[in-house]
């Protein structure tokens, strides 16, 4: 079938479709497949029992809730790719917030600098607090558990002795991080652009394979993309449409999925981090640099956690005492793994933070729909974690037994 | 076969703390030859090799490559000057597939580190073919799921790809069945053949005797000499092995590799 694999192996490869399904059950190689289907009878069960849950209001609602844990959770991507955690991300995105509301405040209070400034300040402390975490883990190697375990304490700690108590903020750019919604013209455009570059983007790759004589490996599945990806982005940008259009959070959400992927699978540096992961040891060996690699993925957690800071201070236009505690943590840490990314490192997809976010949010919203309490959806998520992590851990065993 | 060296070592110490793991040790290995390295557990012949990777600093002692003198600090410096070492433990990575592996830590990429995947897959796929690597059945497949003997074709064939000059193969047939192991031989023979330096470092008497040209022993970190396969018997190696005198003494000038007499 495929000519790479023709030149390989005196018997060509012509595998079927149950065939590969079984190979890949059979290796633990599903990716984010179970997480979707779950994700779509999550919604189907929702949509039949909540009256109000496939509306427009909720449906921007849940973008909403989703927007914030889902930044964190693509940065949670790259550390357990590495095989470490961050467990002060929901503290240090709440740095960020606290950093741009105390930047932005008029004079008397703050330094009343312009939003984007502030917002540019935020990041690069929450990505030099970043590498001030990942350089204990890589260069002393004290386990990351511990080192951002501090984190969590330290930063919650600063974050109640700087904040005088609740900062409402008063800066428009910093509210318009989750406050702007397109136009409908304009979210059109969005859509329309979004998938034409996908299109595009997906049959470039195909067509400089081709040319190389690489065959498309998997044609069912790649038009099954091509069809389904600009088709929910179309009908998203419809139902936003039908409240209050198409926030900007949503498409900073989308931004950052189409560059940290690109980086995750289309760089050297996305590269190493997968090989930091399966094989510290042999990528050490092929002349890694495995510490810089570790640095450079905190530095990233810690970037995303202030981003998704950000948007979340902007979502409550303002910055109270408890900014990134409740259970964000755990949300973005449950999200990534949810969505099919190892704990044990090596494997995962920054794909995997997006849809696992969308699952727990949907949870949420659809069983506070249905008039749950905060409890029973804690209970929920929670037993979904567990199953999930028991899931890899399973397949993680079968993989390694059909390999030897 | 070229009479100069294209390896030499002389005089290589290495101590981990209190434990001498190397002392005073000579190796050699000239372009087309499989010389091997053997000796018991604990006898310094990884640690050997680890110092001419570059994984581990030398304490005392010089590095001759080409003729040349030269210092390894790192892989890389040990890649560059074109050694390639294929670990027992083989050093994949289980989650990567058959390209990534190979390419591992030397990517092809153009602009902003973007990899350039077709032309890393089609030499993946030339290299295989031609070390006659026939039993893999896709080069897009996690190494998780190849066998023991396709993972070591693998690692061999990934030491082979950068026009190495010379390859040092850890105990390559630990693992294997007979006819994989033999598979594994033939691919060392062929490699001295197309004029690469081979070292082979193995257990196995029967391996050595198959594929080395010359056989250096190694007793407790020390150096007991020199064998030319063509000139000993499996009963000589066995018992310089177990009970060989270093022929080197501390202050004495070495007395250029000569057998023992045993």
């Amino acid at each position: 079938m495929t000519a790479d694999a023709a030149a390989v192996s005196a018997e060509p490869e012509v595998q079927s479709y149950g065939e590969r399904l079984r190979v890949n059950i059979r290796t633990g190689n599903l990716g984010s497949a179970p997480v979707l289907v779950a994700l779509l009878l999550v919604m189907v069960a929702f949509g039949f029992t909540a009256q109000n849950f496939f509306t427009p209001v909720n449906f921007s609602n849940l973008i909403g809730q989703m927007v914030g844990t889902c930044m964190l959770a693509y940065g949670v991507v790259f550390v357990l790719l590495i095989g470490e955690i961050d467990l002060s991300i929901g503290y240090v995105s709440g740095v960020a917030g606290m950093i741009a509301a105390l930047l932005a405040q008029p004079t008397p209070v703050g330094l009343g600098l312009p939003g984007w400034l502030c917002i540019l300040i935020a990041l690069l402390c929450t990505t030099a607090i970043g590498a001030f975490q990942g350089s204990f883990v890589a260069l002393i190697g004290v386990p990351s558990f511990v080192v951002t375990l501090a984190g969590l304490l330290i930063w919650q700690g600063l974050i109640q002795l700087e904040l005088p108590g609740v900062i409402v903020i008063q800066n428009n750019t910093i509210n318009n991080v989750y406050g702007y919604f397109f136009s409908d013209t304009g979210g059109w455009i969005i859509g329309i652009a979004v998938s034409v570059a996908y299109v595009a983007g997906t049959l470039v790759a195909v067509l400089s394979g081709r040319r190389h004589g690489i065959a498309i490996r998997d044609p069912g599945l790649l038009v099954g993309k091509l069809i389904a990806i600009p088709v929910i982005t179309l009908l998203t940008v419809f139902v936003c449409n039908k409240d209050r259009g198409v926030p900007f959070a949503l498409l900073l959400v989308v931004v950052m999925l189409v560059v940290l992927t690109f980086l995750a699978k289309k760089t050297t540096f996305g590269r190493h981090v997968y090989a930091v992961g399966g094989n510290a040891e042999a990528a050490r060996r092929a002349g890694i640099n495995v510490p810089r690699i570790r640095i450079i993925v905190f530095m990233i957690s810690g970037f995303m956690a202030g981003l998704g800071g950000i948007v979340l201070a902007s979502r409550l236009q303002s910055v109270d005492l408890n900014a990134g505690g409740s259970t964000l943590l755990i949300d973005a840490i449950a999200a990534a793994v949810i969505g099919g990314t190892s704990l044990f490192g090596g494997r995962g997809e920054v794909r995997n933070a997006l849809i696992g976010a969308t699952l727990i949010a949907t949870i949420s919203n659809g069983m506070n729909t249905l008039g749950y309490e905060n409890a029973i959806i804690y209970i929920v998520t929670g037993s979904i974690l567990l199953f999930a992590v028991t899931f890899d851990t399973i397949v993680r065993r079968i993989q390694i037994k059909s390999g030897r | 076969m070229s009479d100069i060296p294209l390896l030499d070592l002389r005089g290589v110490s290495k101590s981990f703390g209190s434990v001498q793991a190397l002392t005073d040790v000579d190796l050699e290995v000239r372009q087309g030859e499989v010389m091997a390295l053997v000796g018991d557990n604990g006898a310094g012949k990884s640690t050997l090799i680890k110092c001419v990777a570059g994984i581990h600093p030398m304490d005392h002692g010089q590095i001759y490559f080409d003729g040349r003198p030269v210092a390894i600090h790192s892989p890389k410096e040990a890649a560059n000057l074109g050694i390639e070492v294929v670990y027992q433990d083989l050093a994949l990575c289980d989650n990567l597939d058959v390209v990534q592996n190979m390419y591992l830590g030397r990517e092809e990429h153009n602009w902003f580190q973007r990899l350039k995947e077709p032309p890393m897959e089609k030499r993946t796929s030339e290299t295989l073919k031609t070390l006659a690597v026939t039993t893999i059945r896709s080069i897009r497949q996690p190494v998780a799921t190849l066998s023991g003997g396709q993972r070591q074709s693998v690692a061999v064939a990934r030491a082979v790809m950068w026009n190495s000059k010379l390859v040092i193969l850890d105990e390559p047939t630990a693992a294997l069945g007979v006819s994989q192991t033999e598979q594994v031989l033939q691919l060392v023979k062929r490699l001295a053949e197309q004029g690469l330096a081979v070292v082979l470092i193995s257990h196995n008497l029967h391996d050595i005797f198959e594929a080395a040209h010359r056989i250096t022993v190694l007793r407790l970190g020390r150096d007991i000499g020199i064998y030319e396969r063509a000139k000993t018997t499996q009963e000589e190696i066995v018992h310089a092995i177990t009970a060989g005198i270093p022929t080197k003494v501390a202050g004495i000038a070495a007395t250029d590799h000569e057998v023992p007499a045993s």
